[in-house]
Parts: C-alpha cells; structure tokens; sequence
C-alpha cells in the first residue's frame, strides 16, 4: 500500500470550527500542502484576520499570530520588516481585507510588502452572521441587504485583483477558485507562485480564492459550489490580473 | 481505496460530487459525535485512487491509498 | 539636543530595531532623526500609510521577537488605541511615544497633558494597563527611554513615554548612558519555529469566558508585581512641607521653580513628581505629602492627576486644581500665587 494522499504536515491535525462543506477548509490545506512542498513550515509565520479565519491560528503548524481586524497586511509587514528571512503570508477574508483593511492592503501592496497574501472572497461576511461585505454581489441578498444589493444605495463590490494590478509593487495578482477539484488543482499553482515570490524578493503576491458560505446563503454545499460557478465566477473572473516575471525594484533576485 | 476519518468527517458530500466513479456517498446509519453522517465508498474495488474526494474534502477528512 | 532627538538616539541604543511612524506635530523630528540613522545602525525605519498601520507594525515586529517602537502625538495616539489593545492583549513588549498636544479634536500642536486619562486609564478598551512614562528634561527622556524598553520587556507589556510639545522641542545638554541594552530571549515569539519545537501562536482572542478571564487575572498578577517594583518619583522639599505641589512631566519643572521661590517667601512648600503614571507613585505620594496640610495639582489639562491624588491620599488631604490647557503652559507666577494663596487660608 502506498499512500496517494494525505494531511500535510503544516495542517495541524485538528478539526476545524467551519460550518460543513464551508471551502475555508480546502484553502488552508493548499496553503499547508504548499509549505510542506517548499520546506518551509519551519520559516513561516502566518498572520490570520478577523473573521471565519480568526482562529487559523490553531490550524497551521507554523508560527502564527492574530492581528486585528483588517491589519494582516501591516502585521506582516512588521514581521518581515524584523525577519527578511522569514517567510511570512496572511490569511484574510472579504470583509477584512478589502473593506476595513482596505488601506493596509493597498499600501503592502505599493510598498511591494515581499509578503504573500491569501485572500477568501465567499462575498458575504461569514463570522458575523450573514451581512453585507465590500464584495457582495448586485442583487444578493444579505442580513444587511435584505432587498438585495442595490448599488444605487448600496454601492458596488470592490474587484480586489483588478485594482491591485494597477500597483507597482504587486508582483502577482490572481483570482482562483476551488469549486472544482481542476479549479483547485489551479489555486495551489497560484498559492505556490505567490510563497515562491516571496522566496525570491519580488514584491507583493495576492491569491483571492472564491469560496463558498453554505451557511449564511442558505445553500447546500452543492448549491454553494453552483452559485460560485453560475453567480461569484461571471462577476469576478478567474485569471491572472497581474504577474510580474522579475520583481523591478532593489533587492530582487532571479 | 479511501480512509475515511468517522470523527473528522462533516457529511457535507462534496466527496461524493466529484467521485468520478460514482461510489462515495453518504452513509446513513450512524452519525458520529458531531451528528454527521460521514461519507464512505461503496466499492473498494472499484476505486481508482485518483484522490479527487480527498482533494475537494474540506476537512482534511479522507486518506487516500493505493 | 532636541528632545525628540534625543529620545529616537536613546531608542536606537536601548536596542530598537524597527520603528514605524506617521507625521505629526510636534513628534515628527522621532521620524526624521530614525529616517536618517536606523537604517545605517541595523535597524528598520518605515513611514506607515497611517497611525493604525504603524501600530500593527510593531505588533508584527514585536511578536516576531524584537524591540519595537512608534511615535504619535494626542490625536495619532487615539489612532493607535485598537493595536495598544491587542499588543496588551497579546502580551507583546513595545514602546509607544506620545508627544502630547492640544486637544480634544484636532486641537493645537502646543504642549499638553489633557492625555493622561487616556495613557492611564484608557488607552484602549478592554482589561489591561500599559506602563506610563513621564520624563521632564530631555535627559530623563533618555533614561527612560532604556527604563521603558527594558521593562515592556521584562514584563511582556507595551510602554508609553507620556511626553508633550514643550519637552520634545525643548534643547538640553545631555550625557548618553554607558549601558548596554537588556536584549533577552523570547521563547513565545514568532520568528519560525525552525522544526525545533511547536509552533507559537501570539494572540488576543478567547472565546470561552473562563479562558479570557483566566487570561485578563494573569495578566492582573503581573499587574500587581509592576505595581510594587516599578513605581517611581521624585520627591523635592517634601520633608517639612506644608503645601505639597503635585505636577508630572514640564510642569513639574514649572512648579519646582514655584516651590522654590515660595521657600524663600517662607512658605514651606515642597513638591512631589511621579516619573511614572501607571503604575502611580501612591507610597511615594503618601511619604511626601507626611507633614501636609494643603496639596496643589498643577497640569496643563483641565485636571486629570488630580483624582489619582485624591484617591491615593483617600482623601485625608484637601486637594487644590491648577491647570492651564489648550496648549498654555502655566507661569510660576500663577503657581506661587496659588501656593501663596492657599498658605493663607
């Protein structure tokens, strides 16, 4: 008997507080499979946000620390800035990164912050209870947009990887997602071009993953990952929105 | 052939969504201390170990050997 | 040397190896002495895109196990107030500089103390204190300097130099201390756990109530050691005095100067200055104030000692006010006017 597949080993084994079929899971454990991959988990340190993620901590084998809510970005960039060696990424979700951490996420990115960021759009925010978040869709319907999304009042969704693409310091801006096990085969590429970025000086990574909230969008998982393909996908597309082959500012090597 | 973790398992059955031989499923006589019924194969032999249930499992739940 | 100045020297040689700051008047000669020389002695200087990024940045610096610090003036300082909670709540040592203006608001960019409240009580929300400086020449703002970073790290706790405009622009001649820094190991830090032991995990967050009270009474223990240990202030004329004059930081200058002229107009007058706020010189205070009959709190806010006075006398004293705000500075003529008046009463 051989094994084909099991637990990495920067996946502590725990069980996790998601809610059943919640794709928080998958992305953690390609975020680990990438550590184990790269040898790594030694010279790691993790920084997780508030939100469905706050308690990551407890699920990566590798240092971690919890910032507060939207400063990930500024946490780990003070963790880097202390330890260049270190490799150090961050683990946010909608809410968190691009609605109150907004600022610290646009200024990494500018600063080409050598840091790897995973970001979770499930366009709703999770931890709360079901509310309106900065990627919320038109027409969704939320705790907080009980009518749907109205973008005449309510405003329209924030494109993360468009907009850091437009930022010099952004070495690789990508939008994947794990509806489907060829999807997800594509997100831990994605995941590891972001660490192996880091690894070689060139400046900010973004990964944003599309991922699901079965619970607060009253779906079944199966529902969820069909709204993620037919409703989450046309509105953001997957691709690469950025990807710098040599990091242009000082210190880059490859 | 697919190890199944009984106590780590949520039954959300995304496992048996993606099986493309149709023999994960859920089973529906014991529930484990969470309350879920957990996902199994119905046909060891018929398993091709290419660790696509494993793959989409959001619980780190399912080993995969061959 | 400027005081700002001084203190970003002093930092530099008690060991800081990242600051992260944000402009603002009048602390701003911090960042541009750091700007100029971190970098060439090892250490990290960054301009954050704000006082919150700032703040989380020595968060991130701290937990990854080195000295950490930034600067702020009133309004930045209430900025920072969400990641002093969190590096309180997280355990994490770092020093957090306050040069004090006019407030509320925006206010004015000329000396205050109207933040003591804010730096002893509530510099942010939740159970916790943070260790509260008050130098008042620029060469106790170097001394404390070491003092703080050596003690934020001795008891994993964030520290605050409560300067203000006047102390931070003011130039003084000063003597660098020949010491060296107390650069401990930190086991619990976030630097990579190199697969020689189990991860670390710095952080905040307790969901069930005993975890997070068990935490916050911890973290109150070492409180109460703090309290005992590291309380300390300066006590001038006090041994006779009828009329102790109360005052912290450049006021306290202003008001020595007060107690002095009041001596030779017979009056017997003395003065007690806590060098640190939290935690608040209460022994000290009652030894001082032995033989008193009046005490007079002087402070450039509306009056935000004065009731640390009065509890730790538990009022057996009767306490006068003097306070100045909004960015002037009371005169010693004002002082010795109102120990003059308060001798007659």
């Amino acid at each position: 008997m051989s094994v084909v597949f099991e637990r990495p080993h920067a996946l502590c084994d725990t069980p996790t507080h998601y809610c059943p079929g919640c794709t928080h899971g998958i992305i953690h454990r390609l975020v680990a499979e990438v550590i184990d991959e790269m040898e790594i988990e030694g010279e790691t340190v993790g920084v997780c946000p508030v939100g469905c993620a706050v308690m990551a901590y407890d699920y990566f084998n590798c240092d971690m620390i919890e910032a507060p809510h939207g400063r990930a970005p500024a946490v780990a960039t003070g963790v880097k800035r202390a330890n260049p060696n270190l490799m150090v990424f961050t683990y946010q979700g909608d809410g968190d990164l691009a609605a109150i951490g907004t600022c610290e996420t646009l200024h990494a990115a500018a600063r080409g912050e050598n840091i790897t960021i995973i970001f979770v759009n499930n366009t709703i925010y999770g931890m709360t209870g079901g509310q309106m978040a900065p990627t919320t869709i038109p027409g969704q319907v939320t705790q907080t947009t009980p009518y749907g999304r109205d973008p005449k009042t309510q405003g329209f969704p924030l494109k993360m990887c468009e907009i850091l693409a437009q930022m010099d310091g952004t070495a690789l801006a990508q939008r994947v997602s794990v509806d489907s096990v060829a999807h997800i085969r594509e997100a831990k590429k994605a995941i590891r071009k972001a660490f192996d970025n880091q690894k070689h000086k060139r400046g900010f990574s973004i990964v944003e993953v599309l991922s699901t909230c079965p619970t607060n969008w009253g779906m079944t998982p199966q529902e969820s990952l069909e709204r993620l393909r037919t409703e989450m996908i046309p509105y953001f597309p997957l691709g690469v929105y950025k990807d710098l082959p040599v990091w242009n500012g000082d210190g880059g090597e490859d | 052939m697919i190890i199944v973790n009984f106590e780590r398992c949520k039954g959300c059955g995304l496992c048996a969504e993606v099986c493309p031989k149709g023999i994960v499923s859920l089973q529906t006589e014991k529930r484990n201390e969470k309350g879920y019924y957990t996902a199994m194969c119905t046909d060891d032999s018929k398993c091709i170990s290419c660790a696509m249930c494993a793959m989409i499992c959001p619980d780190c739940a399912i080993r995969v050997e061959r | 040397m400027k005081g700002n100045e001084a203190l970003a020297e002093a930092a530099l040689r008690a060991g800081c190896k990242c600051f992260f700051g944000y402009p603002i008047t009048p602390q701003t000669e911090i960042s541009a002495y750091l700007a100029k020389n971190m970098a060439k002695r090892g250490g990290t200087f960054l301009q954050a895109e704000s006082e919150i990024a700032a703040v989380n940045m020595v968060l991130g610096a701290s937990a990854s196990g080195v000295r950490a610090m930034t600067s702020s003036s009133s309004p930045g300082i209430s900025l920072k107030s969400e990641g002093i909670s969190y590096l309180a709540g997280s355990d994490l040592p770092c020093v957090i500089v306050n040069v004090q203006r006019g407030g509320p608001g925006l206010g004015g960019i000329q000396p205050s103390q109207a933040d003591y409240l804010q730096a002893t009580k509530a510099s942010g929300h939740g159970d916790f204190h943070i260790l509260v400086y008050a130098p008042a020449s620029v060469q106790e703002t170097i001394d404390m300097t070491f003092t703080a970073f050596d003690t934020a790290d001795r008891y994993r706790i964030p520290a605050m130099i409560l300067s203000d405009g006047l102390l931070g622009q003011m130039m003084e001649p000063v003597v660098f201390p020949d010491i060296k820094a107390q650069i401990t190991e930190k086991p619990w830090s976030c630097c990579g756990h190199k697969n020689e032991r189990k991860h670390n995990i710095i952080n905040s967050l307790y969901l069930c109530p005993d975890e997070l009270e068990k935490s916050v009474r911890d973290r109150f223990e070492k409180y109460r050691e703090i309290e005992k240990t590291c309380t300390d202030a300066e006590l001038y004329l006090c041994d006779d005095a009828q009329i102790v004059v109360t005052a912290f930081g450049a006021t306290a200058r202003i008001a020595k100067s007060a107690v002095d002229i009041a001596r030779s107009k017979g009056i017997k007058a003395g003065l007690f200055r806590p060098k640190t706020l939290y935690p608040f010189p209460k022994k000290e205070l009652n030894n001082a104030c032995a033989k008193a009959q009046r005490v007079l709190c002087v402070e450039m806010s509306m009056g935000q000692m004065v009731d640390d006075i009065k509890l730790a006398l538990e009022c057996r004293i009767s306490v006068d006010f003097l306070g100045r705000t909004g960015g002037n500075i009371p005169s010693v003529k004002e002082v010795v006017d109102k120990i003059t008046f308060i001798g007659k009463e």
